[in-house]
């Protein structure tokens, strides 16, 4: 009864049932850092995670411009 | 979640808007977005030309799409930095850009840092006192120098970046943290022009980092997905970090300090800069750019010192 979350060559497992958003939080991966894809399709993160499925994480942060600077 | 359009399944949820919607709604609302900021801010118009720089990354490829959608005059720049970090960082970074620009008919400039200057930035990094550990100084420098200079001598009427929200809202905190107020009062969706420099226009300024992700995703385009070598431990990256636990807490916070800032700013808070050639800056002997330096400006300065020192180094038996 769990539900696999991969985030670059990370792999985390929870039980499934909650909710994309509560498995976040609860692995702190902030929600605004990556977007959920069930099968290559982005989901919301109010779905339900279920039984055996794999959920891949798109992480959105980029950058590492200098400080101090008007972008 | 259902779109608050059609009442399909959504496919993104923007809750700093309380907005939802599925792939085809949220494909026409971000461009329709985009082309009413470059028209509140007065970024261009139908009529200009754009360069856009891209760098092959979500951000910059989203944009260059959009202004392509929307039937703007948008161009193409591709720096290569030569940057590898074990993974051929900027060769793939390039193929993107390239395949991206060929798959569309669009015109893609590509310099070659390594080509034009004699070194790449790692190697321009290590031989010189700006940032010898981390390339991001002499980097950010020379992709200035150069996208400016390729705006200038292309008679374009505006240099587009990708700039995204949580770029700015990092930027914002960074510089409020040390009261940068030089930074602070350029900081703006739309840089004037003056004489040498090109006018500087950041059409996703409004958008979250995860709405332009979501836009690459959901359009299928192919983006560099690895981060710069470089990036990892940026400030900037931490700067994000810390606005998204804020966002979580308090959706819309990240947006909210950006739109405040903006319009602290048009009330007076801080010096209003019009054009970007203040007083001082004078042509550089060498480039021709415009800079505050005495003599050479800090771009020709630095890649002199580079090349002096790789000719030192090439002496030496």
């Amino acid at each position: 009864m769990t539900t696999q979350l991969k985030l670059r060559d990370k792999v985390y497992e929870v039980p499934s049932g909650m909710t994309v958003r509560d498995a976040l939080l609860r692995l702190e991966i902030e929600p605004e850092s990556v977007l959920p894809t069930r099968d290559g399709e982005l989901i919301t993160d109010d779905e339900h995670l279920r039984e055996g499925e794999v959920i891949r994480l798109v992480a959105v942060i980029s950058g590492g411009a200098a400080p101090g600077r008007a972008s | 979640m259902k779109c608050r359009t059609c009442g399909g399944r959504a496919a993104i949820n923007m809750r700093q808007h309380k907005l939802a919607l599925c792939r085809e709604h949220y494909l026409s609302w971000l461009p329709d977005q985009t082309e009413r900021f470059i028209h509140k801010y007065g970024m261009f118009t139908h009529q200009e030309r754009v360069l856009v720089a891209v760098s092959g990354g979500k951000d910059s490829l989203a944009l260059w799409d959009i202004l392509h959608l929307l039937g703007y005059q948008a161009d193409g720049l591709y720096i290569g930095l030569g940057i590898d970090g074990g993974v051929g960082y900027s060769a793939e970074s390039q193929r993107r850009a390239e395949a991206f620009a060929a798959g569309r008919g669009l015109h893609l400039t590509v310099v070659d840092v390594a080509e034009v200057e004699g070194a790449t930035i790692p190697q321009a990094a290590s031989l010189t006192h700006r940032g010898r550990d981390k390339p991001c100084s002499v980097c950010g420098l020379t992709k200035r120098h150069i996208m400016n200079r390729v705006a200038r001598d292309g008679g374009y009427d505006a240099l587009a970046t990708g700039h995204n929200l949580d770029d700015e809202a990092a930027t914002l905190f960074g510089n409020t943290l040390t009261w940068s107020t030089g930074y602070l009062s350029r900081q703006s969706p739309v840089l004037p022009g003056a004489d040498g420099l090109a006018r500087k226009v950041k059409p996703l300024c409004r958008f979250y980092e995860r709405e332009t992700a979501a836009y690459t995703l959901l359009r299928g385009i192919d983006y560099i997905y690895d981060e710069c070598p470089f990036a990892v431990g940026a400030t900037s990256i931490e700067h994000k970090e810390t606005l998204n636990r804020l966002e979580a807490a308090r959706p819309g916070a990240k947006l909210s300090f950006y739109l405040s800032f903006l319009e602290a700013k048009r009330r007076g808070a801080f010096p209003t800069t019009t054009v970007e050639l203040p007083e001082g800056l004078h042509p550089c002997p060498t480039c021709g750019q415009p800079t505050s330096a005495p003599g050479t400006c800090s771009f020709c300065r630095t890649w002199d010192a580079v090349r002096a020192r790789a000719a030192e180094r090439m002496a030496v038996p």
